[in-house]
């Protein structure tokens, strides 16, 4: 029942245009971005070999191709989960899934896979970006994957997070608004944490990303991914199952 | 009522809703037995929606409890919604789908069985009359074709019980009459509940009628009730030269005349079974009134929530 909704959900975003112009932005962008820095690493690589402990190809393309992967991920997010619930609800289409026979969960949680499947779509794209530099040089393939599991966590947080404002409103545009202007209160919260003792540092979403983006795995920062992207899907749950209670 | 098997399919009982202050349905109690058409019928905001979002497990009600097929909706919510097709108000199309694909995802999301479900699209289209659209995208449709579509997503599954909410609003006058034969029929191996707010259509096709006014029931019978309740309360009169208006009631005793136009009057009030259509022609030819139509007027919905409501605030004259 799961995956007949991520099913559906995937076949309906390709079947709009805006799967496909997302999908087209991200690539635009991030390719503009990897050539920029390959291009970069051309033009150094004879001082940086001469240099002891100086930085690899992946350091120095990949990785900031993916520190812009995950602001393109705050913009883009929004605009994939602006429709998930609010348009079931705008076109009373919801009304259906609710009289068959399948439970809020696996619709909260079918539509979650879909964007999931959707992030994973995005980041083969990345990957396959990364692993061209395999023709004519060698990279460094765990900061690669270290990279990608830290975006693929963050793109599952900020979906989570977009399907439950998509859950508040009928009105995909104001979901979109309001999932992107708690991105960038993220992001925000991510400047000003300076501090590496302040709570801001603690709650910042972004901050929490850098670690990966080092090569370096915290279970405390998986563990925060996780247990945030649980509960914005849970409070999505509820949501729904309050609303047939008082709506 | 007709039925052989009177296994009841569904019963709500004592439904009641409140939104915060306002009552949307209150004591609403439906027993719907095999093989049977009800009709919910009501004046707009009479709380047909609401009671049918109740049944079908799209709002809780706040008191009152509804089985289907013996099982409890909220104990079992997916056990019981397995035998329960939903049209609401708005056919929940997705327009970007077409409409074998959708009907396929319609049959998947109700669980029917993988390999019976190409058998059970092309079921639904044949019975409502879609097999020359599969290819087409539902959004593309027009409002009827998507009303079928709707109504096919509904009974996909082969549910006990159909429910449908207005489901001919919005139709022209010859899809509205494909559509209430096509519900005639779901009629035979389905039990259907249908709202409209329309009363000849619920003669056309219910078997039993109940009356929603202001979120209660005022009227549970079957439609030969509905009938008698109805007819011969009222004639339609028109004369080439008018009687006055008092020398008719002073005629025609015990009732009320009301002029309509010109020469036009409608004479109501009758007791059912007292029939002055002989009087009136009989008058009309000994004093030359030069009577021209004579229209065995039904009440009309408005006249019958009026009767049934004891509220005079209803000053619509038209017949039904």
């Amino acid at each position: 029942m799961i995956f007949t909704i991520a099913y559906k959900e995937l076949k309906s975003m390709f079947a709009s245009p805006l799967a496909w112009v997302v999908l087209a932005f991200v690539q635009g962008f991030l390719a503009n971005i990897f050539l920029d820095q390959v291009n970069t690493f051309m033009i150094v690589q004879a001082q940086l070999a001469r240099t002891p402990e100086a930085p690899g190809l992946t350091e120095l393309a990949v990785v900031p191709m993916f520190g812009a992967a995950q602001m393109v991920l705050l913009m883009s997010i929004p605009l994939l989960t602006m429709r998930l619930i609010s348009e079931e609800k705008r076109n009373q289409t919801m009304a259906m899934l609710v009289s068959a026979p399948i439970s809020m969960t696996q619709i909260i949680v079918g539509k979650f896979i879909a964007m999931v499947f959707f992030l994973g779509f995005i980041l083969g794209l990345i990957t396959l970006m990364a692993f061209s530099l395999l023709a004519g040089g060698s990279i460094d393939i765990g900061l690669v994957v270290t990279n990608l599991l830290g975006l693929l966590l963050l793109g599952m947080t900020f979906s989570a997070i977009g399907i439950f404002i998509s859950c508040l409103t009928t009105h995909p545009v104001v979901a979109a608004v309001l999932t992107l202007a708690v991105f960038l209160g993220f992001w925000v919260i991510g400047l000003a944490a300076s501090n590496p003792d302040s709570w801001l540092n603690f709650v910042s979403i972004l901050k929490r990303f850098e670690g990966f983006m080092d090569g370096y795995i915290a279970l405390a920062d998986v563990m925060f991914f996780v247990i945030s992207t649980a509960v914005f899907i849970g409070l999505s749950i509820r949501k729904l199952d309050s609303e047939r209670l008082s709506a | 009522m007709d039925t052989t098997n009177s296994t009841n399919t569904l019963i709500a009982s004592n439904l009641t809703r409140l939104y915060g202050p306002n009552v949307a349905a209150k004591d609403v109690s439906i027993n719907l037995k095999k093989g049977e058409i009800l009709g919910l019928l009501g004046p707009n905001g009479a709380g047909k929606s609401t009671t049918m979002k109740m049944i079908t497990g799209n709002l809780a009600p706040t008191e009152g409890s509804v089985h289907i097929c013996g099982i409890d909706l909220i104990d079992k919510p997916l056990e019981a919604k397995r035998r329960l097709g939903y049209l609401p108000e708005i056919p929940p199309v997705y327009k970007e789908l077409r409409v074998d694909e959708y009907l396929r995802l319609a049959a998947k999301l109700h669980r029917v069985p993988k390999r019976t479900i190409e058998k059970s699209v092309t079921a639904a289209k044949e019975k409502t009359g879609l097999m020359q659209m599969s290819k087409r995208l539902v959004g593309s449709l027009s409002k009827g074709y998507q009303q079928r579509v709707g109504i096919a997503q509904a009974i996909i599954h082969e549910p006990e019980v159909v429910i449908l909410d207005e489901p001919t609003v919005g139709l022209d006058p010859n899809q509205i009459i494909e559509i209430r034969s096509l519900i005639k029929n779901l009629g035979k191996a389905h039990s259907v509940i249908l709202s409209t707010h329309i009363l000849p259509e619920v003669e056309a096709i219910c078997d039993r009628v109940q009356i929603l006014h202001k979120g209660s029931v005022v009227f549970n019978d079957a439609i030969e009730g509905l009938r008698q309740f109805r007819g011969g309360k009222s004639v339609q009169v028109s004369f080439r030269t008018p009687p006055t208006e008092s020398l008719l009631s002073s005629v025609i005793s015990g009732s009320k005349i009301t002029p309509v136009r010109d020469g036009v009057f409608r004479v109501s009030g009758l007791e059912s079974g007292q029939d002055p259509t002989d009087q009136i022609v009989e008058l009309s030819v000994k004093n030359g009134w030069g009577l021209y139509e004579l229209v065995g007027a039904q009440a009309s919905v408005e006249e019958v929530f009026v009767e049934l409501t004891n509220e005079n605030d209803v000053t619509n004259n038209d017949n039904g």
